[in-house]
């Protein structure tokens, strides 16, 4: 774990427009050598599958160390979500432009309260 | 006593009841260990729920922010979605990840490693440039607060699999491990003291057997002896009678 977590270093977003070009202007951006990005946009037309296929790369690879995701996008793949339980990549729910923060639908802040509450 | 509940399945010896003594001491200074561990572990997990919990409000705070100079800069500016996301190529925003121990426990932090590089320079060249480059600052800081909180959170998760894993030993070893050879202990005292009332009681019944054999013996060579005393005895009294009731011819008086 030690070797693996000193490789990552990147960080991933999915998210909606608006979002993605504030991180991007921050300089999150990255374009590997397969051409691959590091983030994706949401919009309405986006499939959830599409959705979940990035989630599913965003995970798996490697070289990222945090992934953002937009709660209302969080909120349409819910279950993978939810069922995601690995330390690396760290998965951090982030609110949008139009969609203000809801802590309780939060997957980590969820297991916060009920270990609050026990 | 010691039929009740489960034991490990071992010979009743001494030697067997040292080692299992022996077992027991290290499985309870072993609990006591574990017991100290998920106590250091537990302090350390609630105080990192707190921060998570602060942190995720505080972040909710800051993407307001952020997207509020986003805001600014569409209205100055345009739309720069498309130009911003053409020009990614390379991430001048990074993390780093570093690691803390906590009593055996391997957390990882991260930490923001940024590039300076020359993106988006030329974003806003027009009009705007100001707000972008504030746009810009803003949503850096953000996502300091991102990485901050993305750490508290993979720690939170690394803990609470590692207190869940510690619970299931100090469980598993007060529960079962412990019971378990304070069962075997008892068996085996049970067993030694059955086997010491046992070879006590040979001892008395051979004693018994041995006494009553000598006994025997005695009385059969009494009776065998008997016959021939008797007859010695008869033969000395006949003699006595006969030394009384005979003169000799020598006797002068």
């Amino acid at each position: 774990m030690a070797t693996s977590a000193k490789e990552r270093n990147l960080i991933a977003v999915i998210g909606d427009e608006d979002s993605i070009t504030g991180l991007l202007l921050a300089g999150v951006g990255h374009i590997n050598e397969q051409q691959k990005k590091n983030f994706l946009i949401v919009d309405a037309k986006t499939q959830v599958s599409t959705i979940e296929a990035a989630f599913q790369e965003f995970t798996e690879r490697k070289d990222i160390a945090i992934l953002l995701i937009n709660q209302h996008v969080a909120e349409k793949i819910r279950p993978t979500v939810d069922k995601y339980q690995q330390a690396f990549p760290a998965l951090l729910e982030i609110p949008s432009k139009d969609h203000p923060y809801d802590p309780s639908k939060d997957s980590v802040l969820k297991r916060v309260q009920k270990l609050f509450g026990d | 006593m010691s039929g009740s509940g489960a034991r490990e399945n071992i010979f009743a010896t001494r030697m067997a009841l040292t080692n299992t003594k022996l077992r027991l001491k290290g499985a309870q200074t072993g609990h006591s260990l574990l017991a100290k561990k998920r106590d250091a572990l537990t302090t350390r997990f609630r105080a990192i729920l707190r921060k998570v919990d602060e942190a995720k409000r505080k972040m909710g705070r800051v993407m307001q922010l952020a997207s509020f100079s986003m805001a600014e800069v569409t209205y100055a500016t345009g739309d720069i979605s498309y130009l911003v996301q053409e020009q990614a190529k390379q991430a001048t925003f990074r993390v780093k990840t570093k690691q803390e121990n906590v009593s055996g426990v391997v957390l990882p932090a991260f930490e923001v490693d940024r590039v300076p590089g020359s993106d988006f320079n030329l974003t806003g060249l027009g009009r705007g440039g100001q707000q972008v480059l504030k746009a810009k600052e803003t949503y850096a800081k953000a996502i300091e607060t991102l990485v901050e909180l993305a750490s508290l959170q993979t720690a939170f998760t690394i803990l609470d699999e590692v207190i869940r894993a510690t619970n299931r030993r100090v469980n598993a070893i007060e529960h079962v491990v412990m019971p378990r050879l304070e069962n075997t202990i008892k068996y085996i005292m049970s067993e030694l003291d059955e086997m010491d009332r046992e070879e006590f009681f040979r001892l008395k019944k051979v004693q018994g057997k041995k006494k009553r054999d000598t006994a025997a013996r005695q009385l059969e060579e009494a009776a065998k002896g008997a016959p021939d005393e008797e007859a010695i005895f008869t033969a000395d009294d006949s003699a006595a009678t006969d030394l009384l009731s005979s003169k000799d011819d020598d006797v002068i008086f």
